[in-house]
């Protein structure tokens, strides 16, 4: 019975007074800026939910590509350091699908109605329950 | 806000109108409206006699951050103030603010009437015979912009791609963790610099669907000059067709109304040199990663320690839609 309500679910009451209860007796930069608030808080959890998973996908498909592992945070900047010199390009296998897969997921969080990412999921079933490991690993 | 005719803005501003006589403020006119996060707009309604007069004031809200990219307030109106005479469809400016108006830095100009909302003019059948229209028209205002002689602006600064690609470069590095698809679209760009342009241009800088002001008749008002320089023409065409411009119209790359050729045919029509598709496509890519690092940027706190404004919290996590969009050109899904 402990920590009940989940994070989640007290965003979600949040959000939903918010929207409901708040935000129909708003006008103009009121209303403007606390619909900003109820998307950030639907973005929060989104992350809570779905961020550890979508970090170790990211942290597996990094170990393969740079043959060995390290945290997350070293492992993104070597990456990042082997683009910058020229060490790894677009032609190395496995690179473009884990760029497209990383941003995929994040997206997932940021902004799940953007244009570019419905058409990412639409064309890649592996996205779409957003549980599938990243495609080509 | 409760009441607005009590708010000291709204005593300072009636003040103003009286010196400059252009009447009283109407009560209760005064409305902050939404829109730019660096800038406060406010429409309201000066009175004089039978006369209304619908206006707007524009300037830098109290949290601006500074940026070298970004004008001038007193220079944005007097480039609008120019543009207007070379046949640029503009919000007239009535008034320049000075310091003894006591109302910060920007300017007062004549409230358009039409829609600037970009989902509106995407979705609204009162545009539904003007869309297919739209992008020729931008190519030919872009076109009038663009031949607006240099020596009859306020200074502004010159920069081309590869020293735009330097400067985004150290403010990339300097929000410490790298992304790795920045890190592939800086090497692509620098690869691939634009041969030097024929002539230098005046650029708008920010000329895309959400800074127009548009009516079932076309575009009545170009806004949002901060981001005005010199440079090379195609950038502002490329910008144009940057995805987030297309607010989810993914497949009509020209402010999700039209296509890359209209914008160009346009633009031609109008006098506007020859610009291949390849050269807008750079730009795009370029715009994608503009717009993406201009994102993380007003997402930093005005003073450390201090919270960020929601709005600009919210727009610094847009950098992921530029990660995607820069992916969908230089690497996309391979084909299966």
């Amino acid at each position: 019975m402990s920590a009940y309500p989940s994070a989640g679910e007290l965003l979600e009451s949040v959000s939903h007074f918010l929207r409901d209860a708040l935000l129909p007796s708003l006008r103009g930069a009121e209303a403007f800026n606390v619909r900003i608030s109820i998307n950030a808080i639907d973005l929060v959890r989104r992350e809570i939910t779905m961020r550890d998973a979508a970090d170790d996908r990211e942290r597996g498909r990094l170990a393969r590509l740079l043959g060995g592992g390290a945290s997350l945070e070293a492992m993104r900047q070597t990456l990042c350091e082997k683009i910058a010199s020229g060490a790894l390009t677009l032609d190395q296998p496995g690179l473009r699908q884990h760029l497209r897969a990383t941003a995929v997921d994040r997206l997932a969080i940021d902004q799940p109605t953007y244009s570019a990412y419905l058409a990412a999921v639409a064309g890649n079933p592996a996205h779409r329950s957003n549980n599938g490991d990243a495609p080509g690993s | 806000m409760s009441d607005p005719a009590q708010s000291p803005l709204a005593d300072k501003l009636e003040t103003l109108l009286v010196r400059l006589r252009f009447g009283t403020l109407r009560e209760g006119s005064l409305k902050r409206l939404t829109g730019g996060a660096n800038q406060e707009t406010w429409a309201f309604d000066a009175v004089d006699g039978a006369n209304v007069t619908e206006l707007i004031l524009r300037r830098l809200s109290e949290d601006a951050l500074p940026s070298k990219d970004t004008i001038t307030p007193e220079c944005e109106a007097n480039l609008i103030r120019r543009a207007g005479e070379y046949g640029v469809p503009t919000a007239t400016v009535r008034h320049i603010l000075e310091p003894r108006d006591n109302l910060g830095r920007g300017f007062i100009s004549e409230r358009i009437g039409g829609e600037a909302l970009a989902r509106r003019i995407l979705r609204d059948a009162a545009f539904a015979e003007l869309r297919p229209r739209l992008a020729y028209q931008c190519g030919t205002i872009l076109a009038r912009i663009h031949a607006i002689p240099l020596n009859k602006l306020p200074p502004l600064r010159t920069s081309f791609a590869a020293e735009q690609l330097d400067e985004l470069y150290e403010t990339y590095r300097s929000f410490g963790a790298g992304s790795p698809v920045y890190e592939v679209a800086f090497r692509w760009l620098r690869a691939r610099l634009p041969a030097k342009v024929s002539a230098s241009r005046l650029l708008h800088g920010d000329f895309r669907n959400g800074n127009l002001i548009v009516g079932p008749d076309g575009v009545r008002a170009v806004l949002d000059w901060e981001l005005a320089h010199i440079g090379d023409p195609a950038q502002d065409l490329g910008w144009m067709t940057v995805n987030s411009w297309r607010f989810g119209v993914i497949d009509k790359a020209a402010g999700g109304f039209g296509s890359v050729e209209q914008l160009l045919d346009g633009y031609r029509a109008e006098g506007g040199e020859a610009i291949d598709t390849e050269r807008v496509r750079y730009w795009r890519i370029f715009g994608s990663l503009r717009w993406g690092l201009i994102c993380r940027a007003m997402a930093s706190p005005a003073q450390a320690g201090t919270p960020i404004p929601v709005e600009r919290a919210m727009i610094g996590r847009r950098i992921s839609e530029t990660e995607l969009d820069l992916l969908d050109i230089l690497a996309p899904e391979a084909t299966r």
